[in-house]
């Protein structure tokens, strides 16, 4: 474990003098590695969700099935392209493009590892530190946007209209939390730059400092990807496809790569802002060197894969939720904690500079008993109200609930008793009735 | 990707006012483009297409700012303007429709001529302004307290904007925010408040409201007095199908039926003979139908029965 974290701006002077074969290594490698892990996030989506069903997933092509998706990707390049008449002829094209450069485009600033050797030249695993690199990932996911929105409206159908429209409000919304929930990071960490915030999680990760902004960036980061439960811009059971549903062939996959390589990077953020980036986790870290050289990679990749596992999770577990509770979370609940928790830890980074600890223990201890004094104070909530009528209704074909059935005439029930006494005279079927009873 | 990349990491480290060669590269491939987005955003027919000209306008506009040594400025007009502000313009022309053209009547005598003179007139003032400072003066702002050494400037910004100016900015913050209230005490105002009716008043009114005629009934074909399942279903002749006596239904278990099977045998003449011949069908031991359940088709349970007839007529 390296125990003096390198000043800020570091990684970014080291970066900064890269030569350009190495930026261009670093690029390629960035491309394939994502391409390939697109590839996997297939297969393992489909065999997690598959044990979660208690069935095998696909398990044919290749060890464990691992080549099942690049079959269906083959297969999906060479199908035919279907164009819609009514389609925006520019803008059809140019829809699929938009969604998947952003993609790649923010893993530039994603810091993959510290300071290695390469080919002896000194530098970073990370393609370009940028000083706002935070607001490069947000911007790029806002462009990706574009990709979506214009998706439905040059298909000229009603549904991608439809999703399209969907998304756009959706990202638009689940943007503003995830802008919330990142300034809590930037505040602690003092820079918007993603080197220097991994650097900042030396002596402890962001997820037990920010707790609160660690959850709200977990929701809103599913909101953002579009993915299960918030899948609603292409919700199957309502809007055929949403916004791609006219498009087909590699238009189709391009889309199909925007949407796992956007996972794949929101979780790599997600790693980046609140697990320490390619910091090795609690126990191993006690290990000395464990910090250095390619070895974090292992660590890198290991906390996106659990956030890539949590996406999957979700996915097979929840239902898709109705747009306005959808809505309603993001507006009514995310931002205004997220505005809240914002309030609070600016206050306290104050007070951090004013005040000392046992101070602030203090007063928080008088706030919270303040606090919850102030709720036994409430009144109790009053019981649901009973219906008094239970909804008998006419004309429509349920039992009534207060059904009581009239008991059997006694003529009749001397009848079969005397039936069931003297069968010879009571004739043949009754007796055949009788022991079909007794059968059951 | 890499084009974008290299722009990001190639953000000049001289503090100076000369160009680097990156920079001019980026600056002729992107001055170009957002130009040349202007002018389409200005020549094209269709709306959507005009925000789209505009969005590359902003995005080259954005990127060129990442170059001057202003990364947070130009990653803030990429969020702001192309992310949010343009995509609310998109999202509004989306809903107008793909076939929804402007009018070329004129409305106002003589506005074009109007339009081109203040135009000429305000790129020539905006160019005159921006040539001035061409000549005038070299880059101020830029060196090791600004540039990529402060960290993008972003201390300096926040501390000009939450310190020295915190009043405007308080102030203009609660303009934004009385105007969208207003906004929206505008769209809501004429509508009368709709009470959140719950899921439990929301099912009373499906079953008794107006709507409650629409249910699913028997399908033609099938005469019945009720479709409860409380109440037996009748086969062809009248009698009771023993398929349709449950012994989970306190209603309709066959002790309080036998009763009724015990009426259609004796009184009712030969439908009762064929119901009875039925009922020994399935009871002879599950031959044919199983017997044990009960859930046979009534299908099955009319060739038991036929089966059975043939059976007693050799015995009689």
């Amino acid at each position: 474990m390296n125990p003096v974290p390198p000043p800020p701006g570091y990684y970014q002077t080291l970066i900064a003098d890269d030569p350009f074969w190495l930026t261009l290594i670093k690029v390629v490698i960035v491309f394939a590695a994502l391409m390939l892990v697109t590839l996997f996030m297939i297969w393992f989506e489909r065999r997690v969700v598959g044990r979660m069903q208690q069935r095998p997933g696909p398990n044919w092509n290749g060890p464990f099935g691992l080549l099942q998706s690049l079959a269906d990707g083959l297969k999906l390049a060479f199908k035919e392209d279907v164009l819609p008449a009514a389609r925006d002829r520019a803008v059809f094209f140019l829809a699929p493009v938009l969604s998947v450069v952003p993609a790649f485009v923010a893993w530039s600033v994603i810091p993959l590892g510290p300071e290695v050797s390469i080919f002896g030249e000194a530098t970073a695993l990370q393609l370009t530190d940028v000083p706002v690199g935070i607001l490069v990932v947000l911007a790029c996911s806002s462009v990706g946007v574009y990709g979506i929105v214009l998706a439905g409206w040059a298909s000229g159908s009603p549904y991608p209209l439809l999703g399209s429209l969907r998304s756009a409000a959706q990202v638009i919304s689940y943007e503003l939390a995830l802008g919330l929930s990142i300034i809590g990071v930037v505040l602690y960490a003092g820079s918007l730059s993603t080197a220097d915030i991994v650097s900042a999680q030396q002596t402890g990760w962001y997820i037990w400092l920010l707790p609160v902004s660690f959850l709200i960036f977990a929701v809103s980061m599913v909101g953002e990807t579009n993915r299960a439960p918030f899948d609603l811009p292409e919700a199957e059971s309502e809007l055929v496809g949403g916004f791609h549903t006219e498009y087909s062939s590699l238009k189709f996959a391009l889309f199909f790569l925007a949407e796992y390589v956007n996972m794949v990077t929101l979780s790599a953020v997600a790693t980046t802002l609140f697990l320490g980036g390619w910091m090795a986790p609690w126990p191993l870290s006690l290990i000395p060197g464990v910090n250095e050289g390619w070895l974090p990679l292992l660590w890198f990749f290991g906390k996106t894969l659990a956030f890539l596992f949590v996406y999957v999770w979700l996915r097979g577990t929840l239902p898709r939720q109705r747009y306005d509770q959808f809505m309603r979370l993001g507006w009514k609940l995310l931002i205004p904690v997220g505005l809240l928790w914002l309030v609070l830890v600016a206050a306290l980074r104050v007070l951090r500079t004013e005040l000392t600890t046992g101070q602030i223990l203090i007063a928080g201890g008088v706030a919270l008993v303040v606090l919850v004094g102030a709720a036994l104070l409430l009144p109790d909530q009053a019981p649901p109200e009973e219906d008094p009528e239970p909804p008998v209704v006419a004309d429509y074909p349920v039992p009534p609930l207060d059904l009581a059935v009239p008991p059997t005439p006694k003529r009749r029930r001397r009848a079969v008793t005397a039936a069931r006494e003297e069968p010879e005279q009571g004739g043949e079927t009754v007796t055949a009735g009788a022991s079909r009873e007794g059968d059951r | 990707m890499s084009a974008a990349g290299l722009v990001l990491s190639a953000a000049p480290v001289t503090g100076g006012g000369e160009m680097t060669t990156g920079e001019a590269v980026v600056f002729w491939i992107l001055g170009p483009l957002a130009l040349a987005g202007g002018l389409g955003m200005i020549f094209s027919r269709n709306a959507v297409h005009s925000a789209l000209w505009l969005v590359m306008t902003m995005l080259s506009l954005g990127v060129l700012y990442v170059v001057q040594q202003a990364p947070f400025l130009g990653v803030t007009q990429i969020i702001v303007y192309t992310g949010a502000i343009m995509m609310l313009f998109v999202f509004v022309l989306m809903m107008v429709g793909r076939d929804a053209s402007d009018s070329l009547v004129e409305v106002l005598r003589g506005q074009r001529l109007a339009a081109a003179v203040l135009g000429v007139g305000l790129g020539g003032l905006a160019v005159a302004a921006v040539a001035d400072t061409l000549t005038a003066g070299g880059p101020v702002g830029l060196g090791p307290g600004y540039g990529p050494e402060a960290r993008g400037n972003v201390v300096l910004l926040g501390s000009s904007i939450f310190l020295d100016y915190v009043l405007a900015v308080a102030l203009s913050s609660f303009l934004l925010t009385a105007a969208a209230l207003g906004a929206l005490v505008y769209a809501f105002a004429g509508r009368p408040r709709r009470a959140a009716s719950s899921q439990r008043a929301r099912v009373t009114e499906r079953l008794r409201g107006p709507l409650s005629g629409y249910g699913s009934r028997s399908g033609p074909g099938v005469f019945a007095t009720a479709d409860s399942v409380a109440t037996p279903a009748l086969l062809p002749d009248g009698s009771v199908a023993p398929a349709s006596l449950s012994n989970i239904i306190e209603a309709t278990r066959r002790e309080r039926l036998d009763a009724d099977i015990a009426d259609v045998q004796s009184e009712s003449g030969p439908a009762g003979d064929v119901d009875a011949r039925a009922l020994r069908g399935d009871g002879d031991g599950g031959g044919e139908s199983g017997g044990d359940s009960g859930a046979g088709s009534t299908h099955d349970r009319l060739s038991a029965g036929d089966h059975g007839s043939t059976e007693s007529e050799t015995t009689r």
